[in-house]
């Protein structure tokens, strides 16, 4: 785990158990996240890394375990202490989940205008600061259906930070963006998170991008955390999920192949006797 | 034999689910309630969902009552001349306008314009992960999104549904008067004598009122329940339009049966 002894924890999940019906997704998961770092949580796909994003967020409820952000259990908030705890925290999701019946500034606006009282035009001053750090000041007037797959996550991202949030967790920001959009989301993550002393949590399979961001990274697969430590770590590390997975192997600890029959059987071959030779 | 317990276990199965979805229907009306203050505190988020659900059906509503006034002339004076009774042509098409067929045809127009709309709009809104997004930055997506929707169709319901039997009883004028040669007077008098403000006009504004109050429900209930995908989208606008419908006609009946019960 990070050096916990030094800075305190933003977030802590302690034994976390979480089921969709009989399907057990997370199975007793313990990480932290201290305050000021970027964490990485990686996996691949199905492997319970949203599920995990939506605990933090108070959208999902543990099975057992407790969840603390900023040493509140977020299990135990009512609806009330919920919003006053997401206010405080900011979420970029998958597809951006910008609004789209309002324009790239309106999405920005949206969270100042619904918390705050502030006057019209700072509203305006602070939406175009947010634009401006991720480089889309030009794109204040669009709609969201204008804007490229890369443009609009960056969006998303500025609205994630609309309210200096103290906690920001990203849904797979790199995916389906090209390498210039996914270098560019990537520092601008780093940035965000340095500029505002905020703490990121990022969920991803993107390994190599992240090793280059992020501070510390855990890896997660059916449920478990397999393998974990700093980007120095994980690249010299000998764990074989963590290997697979960094040095893309087709095969290893994560089958290569769904469980099925044997492969001659299914195709009706039968080996042939040393008697027919 | 074990076809029969099939059919019955489907028979349950469904009486189950459908009472299922009533009651979660009849919560989600509430958690609307609760949640409707922001939708009067903040009147121009109403007054936007007004102008794209009310505004936007003007013409297929103004243009239907026309339509449907002049059919009502046509074929009423057909029948009455031969009684010699063609003078009560406007009082035919002013009661039936005013009672039935203003807000019963309104509101089945209103479920397939602006119901179909607010359902595909919130599905869509689900299916895109935007009310989660909204749930996440502390904004009550039934507060936000839904209440808005909700009261929009509730105060449109009783204005589109006067204008249409307004539209209507012109229609009828010009069938009557411009075609038929009725004498104006004798439409407007006979009109004006025989519709009555209590009985009549405020029993279809009731009326209309009630239907607004139904469809909104099924529309922001079956757009906030859609399954978050295509299909599921596009299934959740085809029963709104068709559970709406059925609860208008379903509605007037026990409307009309307990109004004419209330003015013998």
């Amino acid at each position: 785990m990070p050096d916990t002894n030094s800075i305190t924890p933003l977030v802590e999940i302690d034994k976390v158990d979480f089921s969709y019906g009989k399907r057990a997704i997370l199975k007793g998961i313990s990480l932290s996240v201290p305050q000021g770092k970027v964490v990485a949580i990686m996996g691949g796909s199905g492997c319970g890394k949203t599920t995990l994003l939506r605990l933090i967020g108070g959208q999902l409820i543990a099975s057992s375990g407790v969840v603390r952000v900023g040493g509140q259990d977020v299990g135990k908030l009512d609806r009330d202490g919920l919003y006053d705890m997401r206010r405080k925290m900011g979420m970029l999701f998958q597809f951006g989940a910008l609004f789209t019946d309002m324009t790239v500034f309106e999405n920005i606006a949206f969270q100042l205008r619904e918390h705050t009282d502030l006057p019209e035009e700072m509203i305006r001053d602070l939406v175009l600061m947010k634009l401006n750090a991720v480089g889309l000041r030009g794109t204040a007037k669009l709609f969201p259906s204008e804007l490229s797959g890369g443009m609009a996550r960056r969006v998303a991202l500025a609205r994630a930070v609309a309210l200096d949030p103290m906690l920001i967790m990203y849904d797979e920001p790199f995916a389906g963006l090209d390498p210039i959009s996914l270098a560019v989301v990537g520092q601008t993550i780093r940035k965000l998170n340095d500029a505002l002393g905020g703490t990121s949590i990022v969920v991803t399979h993107d390994v190599m991008e992240s090793l280059q961001i992020v501070d510390y990274l855990y890896f997660i697969s059916d449920g478990r955390i397999v393998g974990q430590g700093t980007p120095d770590e994980i690249r010299a590390s000998t764990e074989p999920y963590v290997r697979q997975f960094v040095h893309s192997e087709m095969d290893g600890p994560v089958p290569f192949h769904y469980p099925a029959a044997a492969y001659a059987d299914e195709l009706g071959l039968t080996p042939l006797k040393s008697s027919d030779c | 034999m074990q076809k029969i317990l099939n059919i019955i276990r489907g028979l349950g199965f469904r009486t189950i689910e459908t009472l299922w979805r009533f009651g979660a229907m009849v919560r989600f009306s509430g958690l609307i309630l609760l949640h409707s203050g922001m939708s009067f505190r903040r009147i121009s988020l109403t007054i936007r969902e007004i102008y794209f659900s009310g505004v936007m059906s003007l013409v297929i509503i103004m243009v239907s009552g026309m339509f449907v006034g002049m059919v009502l002339s046509l074929q009423g004076y057909d029948t009455l001349q031969k009684y010699g009774a063609q003078e009560q042509m406007g009082v035919l098409t002013a009661l039936s306008l005013v009672r039935e067929l203003g807000p019963v045809v309104t509101g089945l127009l209103f479920a397939s314009r602006a119901g179909s709309a607010i359902t595909a709009g919130i599905g869509l809104m689900k299916a895109t992960e935007q009310l989660k997004a909204m749930d996440m930055m502390a904004v009550d997506p039934i507060a936000r999104v839904v209440a808005p929707r909700f009261w929009a169709g509730v105060v449109s319901m009783p204005f589109l549904a006067a204008l249409f039997s307004v539209c209507g009883i012109l229609g009828g004028y010009l069938v009557a008067v411009l075609l038929t040669g009725i004498d104006s007077g004798v439409f407007w008098g006979n009109m004006q004598s025989a519709v009555d403000v209590r009985y009549d006009i405020l029993n279809g504004v009731i009326k209309s009122f009630i239907f607004g109050i139904a469809i909104s429900i099924i529309a922001t209930f079956e757009g906030f329940d859609a399954e978050p995908t295509a299909e599921g989208v596009s299934a959740a606008t085809t029963r709104t339009v068709v559970t709406a419908a059925l609860s208008v006609l379903a509605l007037d009946l026990m409307l009309t049966a307990f109004m004419l019960r209330t003015s013998s």
